[in-house]
Formats: C-alpha cells, sequence, structure tokens
C-alpha cells in the first residue's frame, strides 16, 4: 500500500467529483505543473486506487423511474446453487447491481424500471423465476447520494 | 429529447465509463466531433449528471464494507433530516440512500478491519438521531457493478 500526503488527497477528492478533470486542471487546483500532477494520477492508477470511473446519469431523463433495491434469500444453498444464482441474476439487464452478503438474506439486487408495473413484469418473469431463489424483500429508492468518503 | 444517436452513444459510454470519447465514437459508429458535441449537450441538459472516479477503498486499506439498514421514529417529524445531516458527518459513509418500504435508511460504511468497524459502530453509528432498528449486511463480493440501463 502507498502513502498518500495532502496532495494525493487533494487529486482524489477533485476527480471523485469530477473525473473529467484534465492533469492541467487538476494540477492548477492542487497547485501542480501539469506533469507532475500527471505523474500523481499515473502513480495512484498504478497502486489500484484510482479504478476507472462511474457514470452518473438521470435515470428518470431516460425513462427509468423507478430503482428497487431487493434483498434475496436463497432456498436452497451451496456452491452450485450459489454459481447458478449468480449467472442467472447477472445477465438480466435490468439488474444493475448484484452483491453477496452476509447477513439477513444472501444477495443484494439493484433493479432498474421503466415504473410500478414494468417492476412487477421484472419481479414476476425475471426475478421471482431466478434459481434458488427464497424470500424477496423490496424497497424503493427514493434519494441517493455519494459521499467522499474518508480520504 | 434523444434519438437513436443519442441512445446509442450512452449505451456505449455506460457499459465503458472509462473510455474516450474518440472510443466511444467509434464503437457508436459515429464521428468523433459529433460524439463530443451530442455528450456535451447531454451533459448540458442533465442527462449525464456525472462523471466521478472510482476510490478503491481496499487499495487504501479499507477491507470492510457494510450495508446498514434504518427504520427510523417516524413519530419525529424531523427524523430523516436529522439522521441525514448527522450521517453525513461520518467520512467512512460512503452512500446515503432513502427508501420507500421496510428500510427507510441505508448507508454504505467502510472501515479498515472489523475492530476499526467496531469503534465507527460503536461511536459514529449507534448515536445517530432517531433510529428504532438497525440491520446489518457485511458484504462478501460484487458480482455486477453496471450503471447499464437497457436503453
Amino acid at each position: 500500500m502507498i502513502d498518500l500526503d495532502e496532495t494525493d488527497r487533494a487529486i482524489l477528492r477533485s476527480l471523485a467529483a469530477d473525473a473529467t478533470l484534465s492533469a492541467g486542471a487538476l494540477g492548477r487546483r492542487v497547485g501542480l505543473s501539469q506533469p507532475a500532477a500527471w505523474r500523481r494520477i499515473r502513480r495512484l492508477e498504478e497502486a489500484g486506487i484510482l479504478a476507472g470511473r462511474r457514470i452518473s446519469v438521470d435515470r428518470d431523463a431516460l425513462g427509468y423511474g423507478v430503482t428497487v433495491f431487493l434483498g434475496i434469500k436463497l432456498a436452497t444453498k451451496g456452491r452450485v446453487s450459489l454459481e447458478d444464482f449468480e449467472r442467472a441474476a447477472t445477465a438480466i439487464p435490468e439488474v444493475q447491481i448484484v452483491q453477496h452478503v452476509l447477513g439477513l438474506f444472501d444477495y443484494r439486487l439493484r433493479v432498474v424500471a421503466r415504473d410500478i408495473a414494468d417492476f412487477e413484469r421484472i419481479l414476476r418473469r425475471r426475478i421471482m423465476t431466478l434459481p434458488a431463489v427464497g424470500q424477496v424483500e423490496a424497497n424503493v429508492l427514493l434519494t441517493e447520494e455519494h459521499r467522499p468518503g474518508p480520504i | 429529447m434523444l434519438d437513436d444517436t443519442d441512445r446509442r452513444l450512452l449505451r456505449q459510454l455506460l457499459a465503458d465509463p472509462s473510455a474516450g470519447t474518440a472510443d466511444i465514437a467509434e464503437r457508436s459508429g459515429v464521428a468523433a466531433a459529433t460524439a463530443w458535441r451530442r455528450l456535451e449537450r447531454m451533459t448540458e441538459q442533465g442527462i449525464i449528471r456525472a462523471q466521478e472516479a472510482i476510490i478503491d477503498w481496499r487499495a487504501l486499506g479499507y477491507e470492510v464494507e457494510v450495508s446498514l439498514r434504518f427504520t427510523l421514529d417516524k413519530t419525529e417529524p424531523r427524523a430523516f433530516d436529522a439522521f441525514i445531516a448527522a450521517a453525513r458527518s461520518v467520512p467512512e459513509v460512503l452512500n446515503i440512500e432513502t427508501f420507500l418500504g421496510r428500510v427507510d435508511v441505508r448507508l454504505n460504511v467502510i472501515a479498515r478491519d472489523m475492530r476499526h468497524y467496531q469503534e465507527i459502530y460503536r461511536s459514529r453509528i449507534l448515536t445517530l438521531p432517531h433510529i428504532t432498528d438497525i440491520e446489518a449486511l457485511m458484504l462478501i463480493s460484487t458480482i455486477k457493478n453496471a450503471e447499464a440501463l437497457p436503453i
């Protein structure tokens, strides 16, 4: 693991808010020349700390007005059922996130749908038919906020 | 409104957010200048909200990630606002989401290890206002995490 100084942290904070900043613009913000800023970015990428980009879009404007988080408990367990479930869940286009968790549920899924009727269709045809699926709990997302995290 | 070219560009961008505009243009079968102009316009219209760098917290030594699901005391009219404002002041909180359903609010919390997590949980989480119930899901692995929409 590499040590980060204040400048690295400032770079991470800036890029976490806007990944499209050029090395020049970033350098001006944190008081570095363009090549020096570029070298810092490269180092953070090589250390695996900067791990790509995330695009956030207005899902409503694109016709996906409903986002639902599902907590799913498997009815039967064992390695085979986990793999089958994961493969099938990942293949559903409306499923954006699949996470294996420990606790009240076995999996967490984020599902996008055009509206509640569309969500019901996805739930009945795609989710309830997943291999080994047991109890399912749905919570409709109202607001979401990304925080900068401990940098 | 969005036409087919916009949708093609967005589909490619959402599938690979780290790709440059030139690559996105080529994959969409659109001239680079057109792609640049269209993406710029969609950003101005707020359809593309932000492009954020992803920070890999594991590479920074944060090995534990927990999804904490809260039920709040709804007899308290300011419960949501007060809870969310207080949650924002905890640096280890990465996401704040509100829901319609059995769960009211969800926080994504990271920690260096279980001991650090326990410390945060006791001193920063249990002290958040207006909690009536908490459930924890410990993240084992993320199998799919995509912003892609079936557009």
